[in-house]
């Protein structure tokens, strides 16, 4: 528990912890319902993504695709990006990271002090602009390998060998997972090996629905659905907005003292549905969900203060998940 | 009373423009061939010639995705909200750009089998010896 022979080898193993104050009032004498938060941002890097990375890295290794002085080339303003360069760092990989020059600046220094090149697509040109850069480079450097967090099965597997395990573990009682909806990656790993061992297991997906100004540059016909994403691992699937996601990120660091970033903030209030219909209905329940990092990476975005209103303007056009 | 639909810039063409617009029916289907009726066309963009919603639309009745609750027969009240978006969950320029350049993954293939080859080769050359 407390010791580890590197960095690496500390990924994963992340505490769950209830939340009593959060978590709904049942009627007297009805069984139980319970909310438990598996913080992630205790990664080494801190978020889940952590588990990820190591493990496509390890995959790739292990498959003969990465060699040692290997350059990586992710597409990514987030999380992955962070825990790659750090695991690029102490594997000794070179890590180049496409990303739209509009992200938080935060980001950009964390990727730089991680050791990550940069290299942007102007913003100006939204992402149509981006995919075409990232396209260009690809090209131009056929020899680059790229890990696909989409589509790289290493991605869920990391989930399906940890994260899974160590909920059941620590919370055998468990009706109920939650967690965020991207690459889809923790759904499909954690949701497989669940259901496996957990009769009657619920997988709750909860996926950001950003503001306008995101999906106002997507044409219905060249939508995208991540290689990794199989249906029938889910139960149900939330759309949460701006507003609720902010509304819950300030619930859970006001009463909990559980500092997170928007989108564990999406995920709580999909959690909450699904504890409050258990209380309707009578039934025990032990939710647990995914605390995907803390907070400090969006304070510039303004939106931990303020009216709601004025936090969701802040995000506005935003990925903020 | 009626069902509120939001309907995603995409497809205001079909609406006038209208961000919002009110519809009835008992389940989705019957929803959205009451919207077709005054704006035509719109559920031809959600709904393939098999009669399924198309790959890449999700479509929310009260923030829960309707795949999860019978899709096209999901059962509708009057006062649920409807809401259409083009699939791009979490993460979207990442995932935009990686498949974007997922051909990358092609040449990275042949690249790797290339070095395979040629590893094999060395090992055959040192076994020779």
């Amino acid at each position: 528990m407390a010791r580890y022979e590197s960095l690496l080898d500390a990924c994963g193993g992340t505490p769950l912890v209830g939340l009593p104050r959060l978590s709904p009032t049942v009627p007297e004498g009805a069984p139980p319902v319970r909310l438990w938060a598996k913080l992630e941002d205790r990664n080494p890097t801190g978020s889940i993504k952590d588990r990820a990375a190591l493990f496509m890295v390890r995959a790739a290794e292990e498959g003969g695709r990465l060699r040692p002085g290997d350059t990586i080339l992710e597409p990514t303003s987030g999380n992955t990006g962070i825990s790659l360069a750090m695991v690029a760092k102490l594997r000794g990989y070179r890590l180049v990271c496409v990303m739209p020059e509009n992200v938080s600046t935060e980001r950009v220094q964390l990727l730089r002090m991680y050791g990550a090149e940069i290299i942007f697509s102007p913003a100006a040109g939204g992402s149509n602009q981006a995919v075409a850069t990232a396209k260009q480079i690809s090209a131009e450097h056929p020899d680059w390998v790229m890990l696909y967090q989409y589509g790289n099965e290493a991605n869920a597997r990391a989930h399906y060998e940890t994260t899974g395990p160590e909920l059941l573990h620590d919370l055998p009682t468990i009706t109920h997972f939650v967690a965020g909806l991207g690459t889809t990656g923790t759904l499909m790993g954690t949701g497989r090996y669940l259901r496996e061992k957990v009769d009657g297991i619920q997988i709750v997906a909860a996926e950001p629905r950003y503001g306008e100004l995101v999906y106002g540059l997507r044409n219905i016909d060249e939508g995208y659905v991540p290689e990794l994403y199989d249906a029938t691992v889910l139960n149900r699937r939330f759309s949460v907005g701006t507003r609720d996601a902010v509304l819950r990120t300030r619930q859970l660091v006001d009463v909990e003292g559980i500092f997170a970033g928007f989108s564990t903030g999406a995920i709580l209030h999909a959690a909450l549905a699904v504890a409050h219909e258990a209380v309707r209905d009578g039934r025990a329940a032990d939710v647990a969900f995914v605390v995907c990092d803390g907070g400090w990476k969006y304070l510039s975005t303004g939106a931990y203060g303020g009216t709601l209103a004025d936090a969701e303007d802040a995000l506005e056009g935003q990925l903020w998940a | 009373m009626a069902i509120e639909v939001r309907i995603p810039t995409i497809l205001r063409s079909y609406t006038g423009g209208a961000k919002v617009v009110e519809g009835a029916g008992d389940t989705l289907g019957d929803l959205l061939t009451d919207l077709d009726s005054r704006h035509a066309g719109l559920k031809g963009r959600l709904v393939t010639e098999a009669g399924a919603l198309h790959r890449f639309v999700n479509v929310y009745v009260n923030d829960e995705d309707v795949r999860f609750l019978g899709a096209l027969d999901a059962k509708l009240n009057d006062g649920d909200s409807v809401t259409i978006l083009p699939a791009v969950a979490g993460g979207a320029f990442g995932f935009a750009a990686a498949a974007a350049i997922s051909q990358h993954r092609a040449a990275a293939a042949a690249i790797s089998q290339h070095r395979a080859a040629t590893v094999a080769a060395r090992d055959a050359a040192v076994a020779a010896r």
